[in-house]
């Protein structure tokens, strides 16, 4: 097992040196970080020495090298729109986005687990037909239009319906005022963003685990275990569930790696100021320095949570130990 | 045979399984007895019927099949019990041993806790007693270091282990009837052999009845003590094995014996085995009267073969065959 996790970590290097390497180039390629400068009609000679300032000058590989080694100790370069560090900014950011991931997945396993189970274990009833109705639906509603009818509808016209305050729900930002911490304001706060960002995790999830519950029910070892006069609550939950999940933590694994930077809709439309609205502001800025961090931030989380998956699945699967 | 109550009978047992085209006949009407530390082998070739007939033995089939006939294993009916009470029955009074162990055995739990498993199911057991009887029926079945074996999953085992290990799981609470649903298949013969004989071992020591399902005649030979030969769903014969193997009195089955390869015998003609000509019946659309008629070489067209279906009945003491013309001598001679 510590062979395989030492051999899995060390290919990860190469991926990461890779990846970053072309997303710097592709944002140096696309964003000038002098632009600003240029359309304040400074004088050539200003330009010029910004660019020296800032290392355009040299060639692209030196200046890649240059990145690397003080973004691995930390300095990840000044905002050209805020003028702030980097560092600073993305670790900020990365908070809010990890909060909505946390609790958006937590409510999503859980659903989804349940949902997949029971519609395997009862195939065809019609429970299971109203969960493979609703998951469809789910799917076709993408998180832009989804947020925007959430808001209305569970937000903003509950006020005038039963004539109340102030919206059940809010849907700007995580905390109203200087509230802090986990209490009913985060709650009202979380609700909407957290719905949004789930109905679609949730419903291909949910799926997905019904497949796999499906195929291990099916399984020879499941008729092992009644034969022995396992009890059926067991059979399932220690026998089949204990298999159907490897594969699901696998698609967890890889998903949830994929929402560090994925979800600007979603934070764009309840103000949250979190990696997706730090990356869209950034984007219209052309903040060059930031997106080469954020993009870099974002693959290396895609690569951890791809490691992550393996080593998982090792440790799930006890065929996958030994190889 | 003695004059003790039989352990199991199985009346006029039917299985359907709905599809598009009909109902599908998995088992029509089959009828046997186990007696008490007797051995029963069911022969047949795939889709004859032999495991459905055990799975609904011990309730074990999925729900859309259509089980009906009685099963009755010390004079309590199984097939209307509750799946609770079956719960309690299955692995303690009547187990079963799979086939291909590797897929019988789950892959994410170690052998010694699915043995263990059997054990607790059914008993209040500490600890250490536990991993005591764990050892011990690794050892029965011939495990050697059942301590460190029992820490292995069974990937880490060999086909003719897991077998092993897979009768260890279902003798673990000294059961009255052991069926085993071809528990060598998936071996080759000196595994076989092995296997065969710690079934011999655990019968002197346990005292259980034994059914064993399988297309092997071989394996039969060497173990049981009656034999009942399905075909298409439906019991042919059922005799004592010497009787089965001497005395035939069914045109199936003693094309299934002409098809052994014999070291006696030199093969005449082309150089070939015998085999049954044909294909097995579709279990939807049945052929008219007796379903071995089209592969039959002495079926009388026209006669009773394509108009009737064959009663199981009495031939000689204690064998049956549903053959019209099984009281014409049949013998392997006669059919190679």
């Amino acid at each position: 097992m510590l062979s395989f996790l030492g051999r899995r970590v060390l290919f990860t290097i190469p991926v990461v040196l890779i990846a970053s390497f072309v997303l710097f180039i592709f944002v140096r390629a696309t964003f000038d970080p002098t632009a600003q400068l240029r359309s304040s009609h400074a004088d050539s000679a200003s330009v010029a020495r910004e660019k020296e300032r800032l290392g355009l000058d040299r060639p692209v590989v030196v200046q890649y090298g240059d990145w690397l080694g003080k973004f691995v100790h930390g300095d990840w370069g000044q905002s050209e729109r805020t003028r702030e560090p980097v560092f600073g900014m993305i670790r900020r950011a990365l908070w809010y986005t990890v909060q909505l991931i946390f609790w958006g997945i937590l409510l999503s396993a859980t659903v989804s687990i349940f949902v997949g189970v029971y519609s395997a274990v009862k195939q065809y009833s019609p429970l299971d037909y109203t969960f493979t109705g609703l998951a469809f639906v789910g799917l076709a509603l993408p998180p832009f239009w989804f947020g925007l009818i959430a808001i209305e509808f569970l937000a903003v016209q509950p006020v005038n319906w039963f004539h109340l305050q102030e919206p059940i729900f809010s849907f700007v930002g995580l905390h109203s005022g200087d509230s802090t911490g986990f209490n009913l304001d985060y709650v009202r706060h979380l609700a909407l963003p957290v719905l949004t960002l789930t109905v679609q995790i949730i419903a291909s999830w949910s799926r997905f685990q019904r497949a796999a519950m499906l195929d291990v029910l099916q399984s020879d070892y499941i008729r092992t275990a009644r034969a022995k006069g396992v009890p059926r609550r067991q059979v399932i939950v220690k026998h089949g569930l204990r298999n159907a999940l490897i594969p699901l933590v696998t698609v967890m694994a890889l998903d949830i790696g994929a929402l560090f930077g994925g979800l600007i809709i979603t934070e764009t439309i309840f103000s949250i100021p979190g990696m997706g609205r730090l990356f869209y502001e950034s984007l219209l800025a052309g903040d060059a320095t930031v997106l080469v961090a954020w993009t870099v931030v974002t693959a290396l989380f895609i690569v951890a949570f791809n490691l992550l998956a393996d080593v998982l699945y090792g440790v799930l699967d006890p065929r996958v130990r030994m190889a | 045979m003695t004059g003790l109550d039989p352990l199991l009978v199985v009346e006029h047992l039917s299985v359907e399984f709905p599809t598009d085209d009909g109902a599908l006949h998995a088992v029509d009407d089959v009828s046997f007895a186990v007696m008490p530390h007797e051995t029963l082998g069911i022969v047949g070739e795939s889709g004859s019927g032999k495991t459905v007939t055990s799975m609904a033995v011990l309730g074990l089939l999925p729900t859309r099949a259509r089980v009906s006939g009685a099963v009755r294993f010390r004079g309590q009916d199984l097939l209307g019990m509750r799946e609770k009470d079956l719960e309690k029955i299955r692995g303690a009074k009547i187990a079963m041993v799979f086939q291909d162990a590797l897929t019988a055995l789950n892959p994410a739990y170690t052998v010694g806790d699915q043995i263990a498993e059997a054990v607790t199911v059914h008993n209040q057991i500490g600890r250490d007693a536990l991993a005591t009887r764990v050892r011990e029926l690794l050892t029965l079945v011939g495990i050697p270091n059942p301590s460190e074996r029992a820490e292995q999953f069974p990937h880490e085992y060999s086909g003719g282990m897991r077998q092993r290990a897979m009768i260890a799981m279902s003798i673990a609470n000294d059961p009255d009837l052991l069926i085993a649903d071809e528990p060598t298949t998936a071996l080759d013969v000196t595994i076989q052999a092995q296997v065969l004989e710690v079934f011999g071992r655990i019968q002197e020591r346990t005292e259980s009845a034994i059914i064993i399902i399988t297309h092997d005649l071989g394996v039969v030979a060497g173990v049981a003590d009656r034999v009942m030969v399905m075909y298409s769903g439906q019991q042919v014969e059922l005799a004592s094995v010497d009787d089965l193997f001497y005395n035939t009195r069914h045109p199936y089955t003693a094309g299934l014996l002409a098809s052994l390869p014999r070291l006696d015998r030199r093969a005449d003609k082309a150089d070939r085995l015998h085999r049954i000509t044909g294909q097995p019946p579709s279990l939807v659309f049945r052929p008219s009267g007796c379903s071995f008629h089209p592969r039959c070489p002495e079926a009388r067209i026209g006669g009773l073969c394509t108009e009737v279906v064959p009663e199981l009945r009495e031939v000689a003491q204690g064998h049956l065959s549903a053959c019209h013309f099984a009281q014409d001598i049949f013998g392997v001679e006669r059919v190679s």
